[in-house]
């Protein structure tokens, strides 16, 4: 189970004098299980890149294939490649529409033509895996507050059961409380349900506590790609493309530069007290 | 998926016709649209059709990306048609059963899809040659006289830029909506009318309540910069005539001129 993409080209209204290329021989290959962090700058093609991966955008040139099929085959059945990659938009709360919350997470369910029983039974599980109290579940969407909303969002396209589920910066506008709880809950959802994840963002602070592979994105072509400590190696490099490596990782590189023996190679706070409390260690003991 | 909709919207050029005063070209327009109504007969429709291809030429905008925007219209242009051509009175030409077919129901239909889809090019020209601040500035100032008689000539041609900025952004929302329904599995193209009816539930609910919101967003915004009308407000750009306004006023009398003359002594 894979998804591949093999020299992928996308152009946004080709042959006008609004044309702009936002993709560029994009190669990727996405395995199953794995928990990805997507990277890059503002229009550097990340939120084009994933609307790929299940068929909303089709490629300008270049192939996509799903689990060893072809995507663009004239007889692949694109809708249900929407229910087995599951992508949730930039401030999903937008979609909101139905009466109450319940039967807002019913619609993706009930699209795949499941039965009113099968579906409440995936949307109950959906609400139950994204952690928001029963409470709010036969409220109107409106009166949840962000956060609640957010959940809420999630769980709809979660009742689909994707095999591979994507997000679009799903911590937007959250604070950073919110923040902390949609994070843990995707973690958390990861480890217990095995699911491929995609998380885009343009924070490396959210992503590197999370993933095992980070694939930083620059000007529609792909920059770097590699697990965590490998990326952070590449400080100068994320720079010039206008990102930064986790404050963590930027302390403990300076620490080094004035001649503290710690590991660069840090990207949570946790490994960050334990490399500090090893340098000092191996001080008291010198 | 939905960005063919070119209506109202900039094409950011610097042809002749981009740098005209807005005032010329609302003008332009209004004789245009005039022009559309007055010509009779072939030669009329000819001198219409070259009048049109110069404005086109002039404007620098790619013909594909103009007649684009007539896909918005094409269900208006195929029911104009449709009733011009069975409904017209007439001797009949062909018929089958009820339905006929007559002579003047060819023409007059030929005429009206003709003149709305002129319509739609010419005064998309406009547009499409200036930005919504100019078009705003220029309205405003052409309709000045009016505010003697009490017209809120400042309101309406804010209200009528505030519109037009509005549409790319609807445009957008409603992309950006419709592909997270769709990512939901929803359907918005098959099944029968009622059923596509239904299906624009999920699109049309969050974009109402998006609108909204960004309606409030922009009142309060505007409150908070102390907007409070045309009262007393001054401009960082004026707008000043200058000489090509001057010679493209000349040219648009002289293509009127032209319209008219043809209709009074031309027949056909």
């Amino acid at each position: 189970m894979s998804i591949i993409l093999d020299k992928v080209d996308y152009v946004y209204n080709g042959g006008t004098a609004y044309e702009k290329r936002a993709l560029n021989q994009v190669s990727l290959k996405i395995q199953d299980g794995e928990f990805i962090g997507i990277i890059g700058h503002t229009g550097s093609g990340k939120s084009t890149l994933i609307q790929h991966l299940n068929g909303l955008l089709l490629a300008s040139s270049g192939g996509i294939y799903y689990n060893g099929r072809d995507i663009y085959e004239e007889d692949y059945d694109r809708k249900e490649l929407r229910s087995k990659v599951g992508l949730v938009f930039q401030y999903p709360e937008h979609q909101l529409f139905e009466p109450t919350v319940f039967a807002d997470v019913c619609f993706g369910p009930k699209n795949l033509g499941l039965s009113r029983k099968e579906s409440e039974l995936r949307a109950f599980s959906a609400l139950r895996g994204v952690g928001l109290p029963e409470e709010y579940w036969y409220r109107s969407p409106f009166e949840l507050s962000g956060g609640q909303k957010r959940r809420a969002a999630i769980a709809g396209v979660l009742a689909m059961k994707p095999e591979v589920l994507i997000l679009d910066e799903p911590t937007a506008g959250l604070d950073p409380l919110g923040r902390d709880e949609i994070l843990n809950q995707i973690a958390s959802m990861h480890r217990e349900l095995n699911m491929t994840i995609l998380l885009v963002s343009h924070s490396m602070e959210d992503v590197a506590e999370y993933v095992n592979r980070i694939i930083v994105m620059n000007q529609g072509s792909i920059l770097l790609d590699g697990a965590p400590k490998e990326v952070f190696r590449y400080r100068q490099e994320l720079e010039a493309a206008g990102l930064s490596v986790p404050q963590v990782t930027e302390l403990m590189q300076e620490l080094r530069d004035r001649g503290i023996p710690v590991s660069p190679e840090v990207t949570t706070l946790k490994e960050a007290k334990e490399a500090v409390l090893q340098a000092f260690s191996k001080h008291r003991q010198a | 998926m939905l960005r063919d909709i070119t209506i109202g919207q900039y094409y950011p050029s610097d042809s002749i016709l981009h740098q005209l005063d807005p005032r010329v070209k609302l003008m332009g327009t209004l004789v245009y649209v005039l022009s559309l109504f007055f010509f009779r007969g072939v030669s009329g429709f000819l001198a219409v059709t070259l009048g049109l291809a110069v404005l086109i030429r002039l404007s620098g905008v790619p013909v594909g990306y103009m007649v684009k925007g007539l896909k918005a219209i094409a269900v208006i242009l195929i029911l104009t048609g449709m009733f011009n051509l069975l409904l017209t009175p007439g001797e009949p030409l062909i018929s089958f059963g009820a339905v006929k077919i007559t002579e003047e129901g060819i023409k007059s239909a030929a005429f009206m899809v003709v003149r709305l889809t002129y319509l739609v090019l010419g005064s998309s020209v406009l547009t499409l040659t200036t930005t919504p601040n100019r078009l705003t500035d220029g309205l405003e100032k052409a309709l000045r006289p009016l505010n003697r008689i009490g017209v809120p000539v400042h309101e309406i041609s804010m209200i009528m830029s505030i519109a037009l900025r509005f549409i790319p952004i609807l445009v957008e929302e409603t992309d950006k909506i419709m592909k997270a329904q769709l990512a939901r599995g929803a359907d918005f193209e098959s099944g029968n009318l009622i059923k596509r009816a239904k299906s624009m539930v999920p699109l049309l609910v969050p974009l109402f309540v998006s609108a909204f919101r960004r309606a409030n967003d922009l009142a309060l915004a505007m409150e908070a910069r102390c907007y409070n009308g045309g009262m007393g407000r001054t401009k960082m750009k004026p707008l000043k005539y200058e000489r090509r306004d001057g010679a493209a006023y000349l040219l648009l009398a002289l293509y009127f001129a032209g319209i008219i003359a043809l209709r009074i002594w031309l027949k056909f």
